[in-house]
């Protein structure tokens, strides 16, 4: 039964391999849906490619179905899989900033990452500033500490703020997800820009 | 000639059994920023060690005999270079090239991802996770922090969108 580091206690080299090896297939992944290009996913933003949307959550059903299939089957411990911790602020606040950097670059740090690997220089100067941004953050925490670690509410699940299954709230959201990908389908079309996609 | 990117979807649930997989085998989701975190508070603790024990921020990541650059996100980033190496090579893509629309000069385009890679991993830090680690990760667990992230996250950039529209259409 899973999470096996966890639940059989593997070794730290045998840990380590596997966060190598799940990061080879996160790179891979990216890679093949075009997440190393900024111009394809800037398109997210200007509708002229809706890739992002797609993949992001194609991803997230899949992990969120099959982990609940998991668990339901005695596979998975769900207890023991990590669960973010909701400080309302610093999610809103930090979301907000990062969602600034994104339109500014192109890249959220796994693509850049993923950009970087396939010879991007755009990426290199991209990852380089998310350096300066961390070792700005470490430096200037005793400033934003307040605001990082205020308004804490644990990890709450939103089936159960909602006060919903985690049954229903996957298929409330798979039906959400069904609408934008529609969604999106027509504003490729509606935004297309063959002058940039051709180039992409 | 380069090859066609995978269709969407298909990367999608190819991303998602990644996910799945780091759920199911380590009991965690997949991130970019914390590996990026745990490289600066290595090369702090190597360049100035008093600074790094001294700082209430550092000092967490080296006790007990810590070392941050065998974290368990620190290797996945490494993990995620090889495999967008080998995305890249089967596919036909490796090439050093600046990405960036005709419009804008090449100094325009490094500066504004040098100034976005600012920004993006000081909010990252702030919420504790990015797109991979708190929004889709996030999201994969059902936790709110994931579906509050991806929503701050997209909602901003799109307003954000306007502004920065020159450097893209």
């Amino acid at each position: 039964m899973g999470p096996f580091t966890s639940v059989a206690g593997f070794p730290q080299w045998l840990d380590l391999l596997i966060a190598f090896l799940i990061g080879t297939g996160f790179g891979f992944a990216l890679e093949q849906g075009g997440f190393s290009s900024s111009r394809k996913l800037a398109g997210m933003f200007y509708g002229y490619d809706t890739t992002v949307l797609k993949v992001f959550f194609t991803a997230s059903i899949v992990a969120l179905v099959g982990s609940q299939f998991m668990s339901y089957f005695g596979l998975l411990n769900m207890n023991l899989v990590f669960v973010n911790e909701y400080y309302i602020t610093a999610a809103i606040v930090g979301g907000v900033i990062m969602g600034a950097g994104f339109i500014m670059a192109g890249f959220c740090p796994g693509t850049g990452i993923s950009a970087l690997s396939i010879g991007k220089i755009d990426a290199l100067f991209y990852l380089l500033g998310g350096l300066t941004g961390a070792f700005l953050f470490a430096e200037t925490y005793p400033l934003i500490q307040p605001l990082a670690e205020g308004a804490y509410r644990g990890p709450v699940k939103i089936n159960e703020a909602l006060g919903l299954s985690p049954g229903l709230f996957t298929v409330l959201l798979i039906a959400g997800a069904a609408v934008m990908f529609w969604l999106a389908e027509m504003a490729e079309k509606k935004f297309a820009r063959p002058d940039i996609t051709e180039q992409i | 000639m380069k090859k066609k990117y995978m269709n969407p979807y298909l990367a999608g649930t190819l991303l998602g059994l990644v996910l799945l997989a780091a759920m199911f085998i380590s009991g965690r989701g997949l991130g970019a920023s914390g590996g990026i975190k745990y490289c600066v508070v290595s090369i702090v603790g190597a360049v100035d060690k008093p600074h790094a024990e001294k700082s209430a921020y550092y000092s967490k990541y080296f006790k007990d005999g810590q070392k941050p650059i065998s974290n368990w996100l620190t290797i996945e980033i490494f993990g995620v270079l090889a495999g967008g190496f080998i995305s890249g090579a089967v596919s036909r893509r490796l090439k050093f090239k600046i990405e960036k629309s005709p419009n804008i000069s090449k100094a325009r385009r490094l500066a504004l991802a040098f100034a976005g890679g600012v920004f993006f991993v000081y909010g990252a830090q702030l919420a504790r996770g990015c797109t991979s680690g708190a929004a889709l990760s996030g999201m994969a667990v059902l936790s709110v922090a994931g579906f509050v992230t991806m929503i701050a996250i997209f909602g901003s950039a799109y307003l954000f969108a306007w502004f920065f529209r020159k450097n893209w259409i």
